[in-house]
């Protein structure tokens, strides 16, 4: 599938790389030192965070996947959103954001070591570091080898080349460039991918054609005939519903656990929300970009529902290619693009596209420098220099964690599976976390030996689980079952979520134990701001109604609710 | 250092808007019939896009406006 662009389509692209570039090259004149420059000076209004906050978070491992996703499971997907982000993005500004930005921590793990040990610091902090790397290694990686397939440009520019326009931006304007390119990013995102959306709706007559074609699609796969159209219905068991989980996996591993630990705990979101100006921007700044994100399916899933619809439909001369003997649902975007979108508008979709991919990689490399250069650089290596001294070696680890992220990039693409044994290694490490910092933000009596060796053995159990537990269809490796072939699950997804519900519940329960053997080290005036019962609660009486977190924290909830129900 | 975002993204926007409606309307309609299920789909999101574009501009400019009436309160 070789897609011809004409002048057009490099017009478009040329004016949004110039336009990306000269947000680096005007903002810089900003920073004046490490506040600026990791921080973003914390002068940022809330709805800037907000997007760049969904920006970050909309990179391509996203539009892509959640596409694929969307073709392969259908509406349930949306469960990522609706069940899993929204009620985690209120609780984080409602109950967590008073600890992150009211304390003196410029970084979650900063925060760790202020509420716990040096320790735990140290390990969230590498694991974190190396994470970030990763991820935009392999966003490169996939940026490069798509534009490889549709477009047969050279991969060895197209990495080189996305890393250098990251890194040009990040290294002029820090924080702030990132974000303010990601709020570009945002809108040329929306704007690039609604036409397909519309266009496929139009064409397959309404969301009523969708659902009579994804009837036949769960018919072919012996499911009932609205298994790919209703969210809640047929989890009542593993096997009635594509994603192959019931309703308690679903809410205990997706809702609770994996969300929760991402929206919650993440350096690269939570640092969005942390450059705000002020408390209140800081926590409106989750409740804010909970409301796009509600409405994202529409934009993400949708396309890979509408994918399958008409693949399998036949009557749109749409059809999704394969891949050995199963669909290829990676391309379900590219494949999409490449059939509705005539020269001109291919460019715009195009341009956002590689839009996605590059927040993607900045959010990444934002945070990099950041726990780099504060909880690692400054922690360890030199303690007492100067702030100019400081912001040299952020600019020094943005350019190094862009050449790590290309030597990622490069190991990827050479080995098979390096990508997924590290991706899995970092899954173990952050499923636990969020037992860590719940615990640690409501009980007091949390201790840096509970926290610490709750982290170690939530990481354990998780290994241990993926070890003896594995998809149907997998044989024993990276899959899983590789300790012994115990327990198997009807998908991959299920055996995530189960995966991640061990992992929370022994960090939990070893942290509890831990907690109460040891004695706490840390005294109540250095835990307040730290932890709930100790913190003052934000002042809200001056604050009008509709600035207040928690009253539009309900509101939103009650909006994702209301989705629920309508696609039941 | 003021850089109000709606700025560049107002006018990425409108640069966009204007380069995919005259796309739209010198391209050769055949495009339109292959893709597109016949609608001109460039001319269409191109206006679209302008409008976004120039609503952000106003925003933009609406907002720089009350700055320069209003003396700074802080910093």
């Amino acid at each position: 599938m070789l897609i011809q662009l004409g002048i057009i389509d490099y017009c478009l692209l040329i004016v949004y790389f110039v336009f990306v570039l000269g947000i680096g090259f005007v903002v810089r004149k900003g920073v004046n030192g490490t506040k600026d420059f990791f921080e973003s000076g914390r002068a940022l209004p809330a709805w800037i965070c907000a997007l760049g906050f969904l920006g970050a978070n909309l990179g391509a491992q996203e539009v892509m996947g959640m596409a694929a996703s969307g073709a392969k499971y259908g509406i349930m997907t949306s469960h990522f959103y609706w069940l899993g982000a929204v009620p985690a993005m209120v609780f984080v500004a409602v109950f967590m954001m008073p600890f992150y930005y009211g304390s003196k921590a410029r970084s979650v793990p900063e925060y760790l070591k202020l509420r716990f040990d040096e320790k735990t610091r140290g390990f969230n902090a590498v694991a974190f570091a190396c994470m970030t790397v990763m991820s935009s290694g392999i966003s490169m990686y996939a940026l490069a080898t798509l534009l490889h397939a549709i477009l047969g440009w050279n991969l060895h520019l197209c990495i080189v080349a996305s890393g250098v326009v990251v890194l040009v931006y990040i290294f002029m304007g820090g924080l702030r460039s990132a974000i303010y390119n990601e709020v570009l990013q945002f809108f040329l995102i929306v704007f690039g991918f609604l036409p397909l959306v519309l266009l496929g709706l139009k064409q397959v007559g309404g969301w009523h054609g969708v659902t009579s074609r994804l009837a036949v699609v769960a018919a072919r796969s012996g499911m009932p005939e609205g298994a790919w159209s209703h969210t809640w219905k047929f989890t009542g068991s593993a096997a009635s519903n594509p994603m192959g989980i019931e309703w308690f996996g679903l809410a205990m591993g997706l809702g609770f656990v994996l969300s929760f630990g991402y929206w919650c705990t993440d350096f690269l979101v939570i640092q969005r929300a942390m450059a705000a100006k002020d408390m209140g921007a800081a926590r409106r700044t989750p409740i804010i970009a909970a409301f796009p994100k509600m409405l994202f399916p529409v934009l993400v899933i949708l396309p890979g529902m509408l994918a399958i619809a008409m693949h399998v439909g036949g009557d749109a001369h749409f059809s999704l290619p394969s891949k050995g003997d199963s669909l290829n649902y990676d391309m379900v975007v590219p494949a999409m693009l490449a059939h509705y979108f005539p020269t001109g508008l291919l460019g715009l979709g195009l341009t956002a596209l590689i839009a996605s991919f590059m927040s993607g990689m900045a959010g990444n490399v934002t945070a990099f420098n950041t726990v780099w250069t504060y909880d690692i650089y400054q922690s360890y290596i030199r303690k007492n220099a100067s702030d100019a001294h400081y912001l040299a070696v952020g600019r020094a680890a943005t350019i190094a964690g862009i050449g790590a992220s290309v030597a990622c990039a490069y190991s990827a693409a050479k080995f098979n599976n390096i990508m997924d044994v590290l991706q899995l290694v970092f899954a173990f490490v952050n499923a636990p976390l969020f037992a860590t910092f719940l615990l640690g933000m409501f009980w007091r009596r949390t201790t840096g030996h509970g926290a610490f060796f709750g982290l170690l053995a939530g990481t354990a159990a998780a290994a241990v689980h993926h070890g003896l537990s594995f998809p149907k269809g997998a044989g024993a490796g990276i899959k899983g079952g590789w300790l012994s072939m115990s327990q198997q699950y009807p998908s991959e997804m299920a055996q995530n979520f189960w995966t991640a519900i061990w992992a929370f519940s022994a960090c939990f329960v070893v942290t509890v134990g831990v907690s109460l053997a040891t004695r706490q080290r840390k005294s109540e005036p250095e835990l307040a701001g730290l932890v709930y019962s100790l913190t003052p609660r934000p002042k809200e009486e001056d604050v009008a109604w509709y600035k207040r977190p928690a009253i539009l924290g309900v509101g939103m909830l009650a909006l994702a609710l209301v989705l629920n129900i309508i696609f039941w | 250092m003021n850089l109000d975002v709606r700025l560049p993204i107002g006018l990425m926007f409108s640069v966009f808007g204007v380069l995919l409606a005259v796309f739209g309307l010198v391209s050769d309609p055949q495009i339109y019939a292959e893709h597109s299920l016949g609608i001109n789909v460039n001319l269409d999101w191109g206006i679209v896009l302008l409008l976004f574009g120039a609503t952000m501009l106003a925003l933009a400019l609406r907002a720089r406006h009350a700055r320069a009436k209003q003396p700074p309160n802080h910093g």
